[in-house]
């Protein structure tokens, strides 16, 4: 095991999240260890995995009943566990940005959109008003709105939801931070939509440096767009790989996802169904951080 | 499939059970687990409790008292609480206060249980039917909520009974024309967001009529929030009772109603406190009551909080 | 447009013409379909694909009757539709809808939905049927009591499928009847609702934004941009990549993968 890396940006170790609820505890995310450098680490699992609860804890946005534990989770030499939610919120949004499911919820619905990207650029940069706008509609071009002056002075409401999701992007990019945390940031968008917002993201990690952990269902766009695949099962990493070696996986839980997708090219009579072993909850999770 | 269920152990086991094996069980799991929401707030027990006890005094009220609630002693009027046999005193013609206070808690029963049955029931048909049609039928049964829910409600309670004459019953009436409207408002409010769900269009493809919609589908869902409306209502409807029974609109001598009882006791009040507190100490806590099981049944029947 | 005509009445389970769905009115009305022609055969799985607002939903809501503000002409089984559908029409067709959290009435047992389409047609020994498509949609008979929030989003989906099948159509509706779900419960979905089309002699009519699915379980399909079919064809044409269209083109690439150089390459067709 190699000790934290230059490279690494976000390194977790023994990261659990659990829910205590009236009868029992939920042990929603179980020991795991991952880390993120300059690169794009797709978290791939499926619904109640953990994956959500993974990117929310980093963000420090587990709220109680829900208890995180860590033995460590450091963010470029910041001890997150140790943070203050005072501190955190310096961290938040800008060093540590997080696009997520659904944007309606994440905009302020009484404040026009242009104003709200553009106090998250001036909070980041100290910038003045008018680089501030230019930047703004430097942005909203940049994911592909095609009237940028009237999206500027719209309301959060008056936007489609595909659109929404872009600006949330827009506004998250704006501050240009170290790491971003994407929870399914496309799900809601067209495929061809999807295709120019991650290349605007992609652009920003291997241009800009910046880290990315990409939380998706969608293992084909993992496949394709990361650099990284951490897969999470009941709350733990059953297996970890290089994207481009995904098809590759030895995991049977890994295979099984992938043998249950239907594909264009390769017609089957049927799709094979996944077989869920016990064993599989309860044998050690992988350590993700070093590969 | 009965017998499995049967010999499970014991009722707790049937109530609990993951696999319920009639739709009377799958509905008393329901009900058990909405009960066991309920019971983890105190506060809301506690409401309970002071309701439970209303409706007790009111039944065995002929056993609880000690005395006959309009027997006259005039030798003992006036009597502080605490003296022997009159445990909270006498009114100004010597009747004993607890006695009064448990008889009046039947009338109490009486005007909530009747405006119970009436508005909010009118306000749900209202509501749900004006959402679920929408167009000029919404439109127009609005409009006619509108009118209603403009009236003043003492007010017009006071122009009922005044046309009417004094009575309970009159009163109760009075009440209920009022107190419909936000029933239908809200019920129209829950209409409107679940109308276009897909769980109704799926019920018009299998061909179903708008009465059967309206109420197996949509009246289920509005119910929740109007029973919360209801228990919360019901200190403002026992306010409004004891208000009119107070200006002598109300339940009519020498019947035990609370609200009239304060307002005879407001002539002695600076020196035998006691006649005009007693009964308002009752509307106190009756009215506290219910506002404490409505905040604990909006928590515990809101199924949006109960994921 | 070429209107398929190729097909005999006799075989025909639904015919579209010239459909145009609007919503609203005047200046804000949305033009949600247009012109659109389409063809399906008896026995046939026919794909309906695009993006979010191509109009793909809204032809299936104009089908069932549930958006009323269309002109054109649809027919089922030879038989032109109106504005109001009549009992037989849902005896015929049904639906399965996109999410299945939304379908199921949160305070209806699996019994009530499924039974109440039976009671609403006076179908006799309801009891029987329900646990009979229980067991066909795979779901035990532990589950005919419970409420949908008791059940995963893949048996909710199950349940909707069963109470579509309650009247034993012979045409199914299906609305993205996987998207909202895992791929692992994604495969299982699909593969019942094969084997629910051999056994009962289905025709589908399905509506995805994803070409996979489509590719999987249609014969024929439908490209919609805009509110229109852009092309028309059959799966062996979509699996040897040689849609004609370049929107078509386009869909199948994007949905390949990412790729950095692709992204940049990708046209707004309008």
């Amino acid at each position: 095991m190699s000790g934290p890396g230059t490279g690494s940006l976000l390194e977790v170790e023994g990261l659990s999240i659990d829910f205590p609820t009236r009868t029992r505890t939920v042990h929603a995310v179980r020991d795991i260890s991952f880390s993120v450098g300059r690169e794009k680490v797709g978290i791939v699992g499926e619904s109640g995995s953990g994956k959500t609860m993974t990117g929310r804890a980093v963000l420090g946005l587990i709220r109680p009943p829900g208890i995180v534990t860590a033995r460590r989770m450091d963010f470029d030499g910041i001890d997150l566990t140790k943070l203050s939610e005072r501190e955190y919120r310096r961290i938040r949004g800008n060093r540590i940005a997080m696009v997520m499911q659904d944007p309606k919820f994440s905009l302020n619905p009484v404040m026009t959109i242009g104003r709200q990207i553009d106090e998250a650029y001036r909070v980041a940069a100290g910038a003045a008003a008018g680089a501030a706008r230019r930047r703004t509609m430097e942005m909203l071009k940049a994911v592909r709105i095609r009237d940028p002056e009237r999206v500027y002075k719209a309301y959060p409401h008056e936007v489609s939801g595909g659109m929404g999701q872009r600006i949330m992007i827009a506004m998250m990019l704006v501050a240009e931070p170290d790491l971003l945390i994407a929870d399914e940031p496309t799900s809601a968008l067209d495929v061809t939509v999807q295709m120019q917002v991650l290349a605007i993201v992609d652009d920003l990690v291997s241009q800009r440096g910046m880290g990315l952990m990409f939380i998706s269902h969608d293992l084909n766009l993992v496949a394709s767009f990361c650099d990284r695949v951490v897969i999470m099962y009941a709350g733990q990493i059953v297996e970890t790989c290089r994207a481009s070696e995904l098809h590759k996986a030895t995991h049977p839980y890994t295979r099984g996802l992938l043998a249950s997708l239907p594909r264009v090219d390769q017609p089957v009579e049927r799709l094979s169904t996944l077989v869920r072993e016990e064993s599989w909850k309860t044998e050690p999770g992988v350590d993700a951080r070093n590969l | 499939m009965t017998a499995s269920s049967a010999n499970a152990p014991g009722l707790r086991a049937w109530l609990t059970s993951e696999t319920p094996s009639s739709p009377l069980q799958a509905r008393c799991i329901q009900v058990y687990l909405g009960w066991l929401g309920l019971a983890r707030n105190p506060l809301a027990m506690l409401g309970l409790a002071i309701v439970v006890c209303l409706i007790l005094a009111a039944i065995f009220a002929p056993l609880l008292a000690p005395y006959d609630p309009i027997a006259q002693d005039l030798q003992r009027r006036l009597l502080p609480p605490g003296t022997p046999g009159n445990l909270l005193g006498t009114d100004e013609l010597g009747r004993d206060i607890l006695s009064r206070l448990l008889y009046g808690a039947r009338i109490t029963l009486y005007v909530v249980a009747l405006v119970v049955v009436t508005a909010p029931v009118f306000g749900l048909l209202i509501g749900t039917v004006a959402g679920y049609a929408g167009g000029w039928v919404d439109t127009v049964l609005m409009r006619f909520t509108d009118i209603f829910l403009a009236f003043p409600r003492l007010v017009l309670a006071l122009a009922f009974v005044a046309a009417l004459g004094p009575g309970i019953g009159n009163a109760v009436l009075a009440i209920a024309l009022t107190s419909w409207p936000p029933y239908a408002r809200i019920a129209r409010a829950e209409t409107l967001t679940i109308r276009n769900s897909d769980f109704i269009s799926a019920i018009r493809l299998q061909g179903a009529s708008p009465l059967r919609i309206v109420t197996g589908h949509v009246v289920p869902l509005c119910l929740s929030s109007v029973i919360v409306r209801v228990t919360l209502d019901m200190a403002g409807i026992i306010l409004t009772a004891a208000g009119l029974g107070f200006l002598g609109l109300g339940a009519q001598p020498p019947l035990p109603e609370w609200g009239a009882m304060i307002s005879t006791g407001r002539l002695y009040i600076l020196d035998q406190w006691w006649v005009a507190t007693m009964p308002g100490l009752a509307i106190f806590t009756v009215s506290l009551g219910f506002n404490l099981l409505g905040d604990g049944l909006r928590d515990a029947l809101d199924p949006r909080s109960s994921r | 447009m070429p209107a398929t005509s190729d097909v005999s009445g006799a075989d025909m389970a639904l015919l579209i013409s010239h459909l145009d769905v609007r919503f609203g009115r005047g200046e804000e009305a949305v033009h949600a379909v247009r012109d659109v022609s389409l063809t399906v055969r008896r026995g046939e799985s026919f794909g309906l694909v695009g993006e979010s607002g191509s109009g793909k939903s809204t032809v299936l809501r104009a089908i069932a009757g549930l958006a009323t503000d269309w002109t054109g002409r649809i027919a089922v089984d030879g038989e032109d539709l109106g504005r109001k559908r009549s009992k037989a029409f849902y005896e015929t067709v049904q639906m399965v809808f996109q999410d299945p959290y939304g379908s199921l009435h949160p305070r209806h047992t699996v019994d009530r939905t499924l039974s109440e389409p039976a009671k609403i047609h006076g179908i006799g020994n309801v009891g029987g049927r329900v646990e009979a498509l229980l067991h066909d949609v795979g779901l035990g008979p532990e589950f005919r009591f419970r409420y949908p929030h008791q059940l995963s989003g893949g048996q909710r989906q199950r349940v909707a499928i069963a109470r579509a099948l309650m009247l034993e159509p012979r045409i199914l509706l299906l609305d993205e009847p996987t998207s909202a779900l895992d791929v692992s419960v994604q495969a299982e979905i699909l593969n019942l609702l094969q084997r629910l089309k051999h056994e009962h002699g289905l025709t589908y009519i399905l509506v995805s934004h994803d070409l996979a699915v489509i590719a999987h379980m249609c014969d024929r399909l439908a490209v919609m941009n805009a509110g229109r079919v852009v092309e028309e064809m059959d799966v062996d044409q979509l699996r040897r990549s040689q849609p004609q269209h370049n929107y078509t083109r386009q869909l199948l690439n994007a949905s390949l993968g990412y790729d950095r150089d692709k992204a940049d390459s990708l046209l707004t067709f309008d």
